[in-house]
């Protein structure tokens, strides 16, 4: 019996949600008196730093094929390598290469899973996780009743525990299958922080009046080193790109701090982003529903308040 | 599972050798799901065990409508010999959404007559139907906005031993091989992938649609084929649902002074 976390590479890069994934694991692991290591499929010299955060063991298998991402062929290495590391606990991320092997991991394993997991299972009575479900507004508890289990850790829910510690990096010798899907080409959006992954969401809405004036949204986003979001009819009209919307039925986010911008707070909108830790609106009208799920706010015009606010954080900044 | 995979590569050579005459024959299996409306209120009952219907309004699962659907029905216009068939797990009350699906421009559905358990259970369901259907192609929502699990497309995918491609902004077919640009963080990806294969589906893919008045009326007459479900387990039940804390009411700060603002999320609330 034992616990192991799936950790996401780009670029030999370990990825911030698989950090969480690996601290979430290794408390998992402590909780049923048992080790936590991961698994890591491609190359990166990385991985003994997961040592830091509770992992005692990387299992790895480092071929340049692997480098291009295929579920059905992750899925099967994981399975194989699982016959001798023997774990019955299974913790992804929940991005989108976790959504597309841990699917495919719990038929092959019959392995129940819960995806979107917000908390550590609670394990008194069975094996119950805690996750987020109506797409933010509100949570359910799911018992899995196999004995292989399957976690998928939404990004940003729990704080990451440090230890010190060097993992003990094994290599793995498995015979790869042909992957069936031939990744073509990776367009990364060069110098954005991906939206899921994001510690601080500058999101601007209809308010703003026109794409030209985004200009205060992503110079506020690039001052804090935010990633930048807009509501759904801002993408509608192409004011800004479909990966930016966030909502009930576009990203669902949960940043230490949202920042919206013109936006009015409708219900599918709050459902995406009401998870977050703090929430910041300013809006012109003290009516918006927004108010009512904000932590902070200002009503006034946009155009006035965010310049002010660049300024302020700029003193700031200088002032530490 | 053998006879089947020998069908698959019979079907295959048939669409690639029918394809080279510019005419594409192909299966397309939509999976339509049933969620309760956008605004609903979202409450509980029997000790906070099950989603409380009272007052709620279904929808189909705004994914599967909005861009599976529309997309499929796309491919369709473009090769019209292309079958669109829908499936749906549900008892006789998720009808009217599947009328409203076939509305649009599916042309035959089926309701495998089961209470939803757990995803697992819903994956084993389609798969049972897509096995038997010898489908090119099966489309899914990218999550159903109720319980936003992601899980379907890739537990169909693993039970028939396909290829599963999630979150797809843009789906083409060339070649005989179908092209996908999928969103991945901070970026797209773009796959090519033989068939059969599922497809996740997401906002990019298609632009929402209405039913006109002929699709309606069609739509009362469509097959709409009710089958009984296989016997399998699930692995997960529901203990409890609850709501997240009320906020504890907004701090206002005077538009005149967005500098204590900044200083409460600094200081305060230590977010900056
Ligand atoms: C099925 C369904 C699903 C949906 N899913 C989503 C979703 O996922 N995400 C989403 O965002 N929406 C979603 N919507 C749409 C949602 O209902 C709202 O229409 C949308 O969120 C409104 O966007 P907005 O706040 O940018 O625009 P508006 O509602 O037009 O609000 C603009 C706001 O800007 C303020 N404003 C104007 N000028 C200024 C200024 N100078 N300074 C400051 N404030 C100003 C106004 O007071 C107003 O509150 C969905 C709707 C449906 C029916």
């Amino acid at each position: 019996m034992s616990v192991l976390i799936f950790i996401d590479i780009a670029e030999g890069k370990i990825k911030k949600a698989s950090f969480e994934a690996a601290s979430y694991g290794a408390e998992i692991a402590q909780q049923l008196g048992t080790s936590a290591s991961a698994i890591v499929l491609g190359k990166s010299d990385e991985l003994s730093t997961l040592g830091n955060y509770g992992i005692s063991k990387v299992y790895n298998l480092s071929n340049e094929s692997l480098h291009h991402f295929d579920a059905q062929v992750f899925t099967k290495l994981i399975a194989d390598a699982n016959e001798t590391i023997g774990a019955n606990v299974f913790v992804f991320s929940n991005t989108t290469t976790g959504k597309s092997i841990a699917p495919r991991l719990s038929v092959r394993l019959k392995a129940g899973l819960v995806s979107g997991a917000v908390d550590l299972p609670d394990t008194t009575n069975g094996f119950v996780v805690k996750k987020s479900v109506f797409s933010g507004k509100a949570f359910a508890h799911i018992a899995i009743n196999s004995e292989i289990k399957i976690i998928a850790l939404n990004p940003n829910s729990i704080s990451v525990i440090k230890t010190e510690g060097v993992a003990e990096i094994v290599d793995l010798n498995l015979e790869i299958p042909t992957a069936k899907i031939a990744v073509q080409a990776v367009n990364k959006i060069i110098g954005d922080v991906p939206l899921s992954e994001a510690d601080i969401v500058v999101s601007g809405g209809r308010g703003l009046k026109g794409p030209e004036n985004w200009g205060i949204v992503t110079d506020l986003a690039k001052l804090l080193g935010a990633a930048t979001a807009c509501s759904r009819p801002v993408s509608d009209i192409h004011w800004r790109p479909h990966h930016e919307h966030v909502g009930q039925t576009g990203l669902a986010i949960a940043p230490n701090l949202y920042i919206a911008i013109g936006i009015s707070g409708a219900i599918q909108h709050l459902a995406g982003v009401n998870r977050s830790k703090t929430i910041v609106v300013i809006n012109k009208d003290p009516e918006a529903p927004f108010f009512k799920a904000a932590d902070y706010g200002i009503v006034g015009d946009a155009f006035e308040v965010v310049p002010k606010m660049i300024d302020a954080i700029k003193k700031l900044k200088e002032s530490v | 599972m053998e006879l089947y995979l020998q069908s698959i590569s019979v079907l295959n050579y048939f669409r690639n050798k029918i394809y080279k005459n510019n005419y594409l024959i192909m299966k397309i299996l939509i999976c339509i799901s049933k969620t309760p409306d956008t605004t609903s209120k979202i409450a509980f009952t029997d000790n906070n065990s099950k989603f409380s219907t009272d007052g709620v309004q279904w929808i189909i699962n705004p994914y599967d409508e909005w861009y599976a659907l529309v997309r499929a029905i796309e491919i369709k216009e473009a090769y019209p010999s292309t079958v669109l068939h829908l499936v749906n797990v549900g008892g006789v009350e998720s009808e009217p959404i599947i009328r409203k699906a076939l509305a649009l421009g599916g042309e035959e559905a089926i309701r495998v007559n089961s209470d939803v358990a757990d995803s697992f259970y819903v994956a084993s369901q389609i798969a049972h139907i897509a096995k038997e259907g010898y489908y090119d192609l099966i489309f899914t929502g990218k999550e159903t906005i109720d319980y936003n699990g992601s899980s379907i497309g890739g537990m169909i995918a693993e039970f028939l031993d396909i290829p599963f491609i999630s979150h797809a902004v843009k789906f083409d077919i060339s070649d005989g091989n179908a092209l996908v640009v999928r969103e991945i963080e901070g970026g797209e990806e773009i796959d090519s992938a033989p068939f059969p294969l599922v497809v996740s589906c997401q906002k990019g893919m298609a632009e929402q649609r209405i039913p006109n008045m002929k699709g309606i009326m069609g739509s009362r007459t469509k097959p709409l084929k009710v089958v009984e479900p296989i016997e399998i387990s699930p692995l997960t039940s529901v203990v409890s649902f609850d709501l997240p804390p009320a906020k504890a009411g907004v701090k206002l700060v005077s538009a005149d002074h967005p500098e204590e603002l900044v200083r409460l999320l600094n200081e305060e609330a230590k977010a900056i």
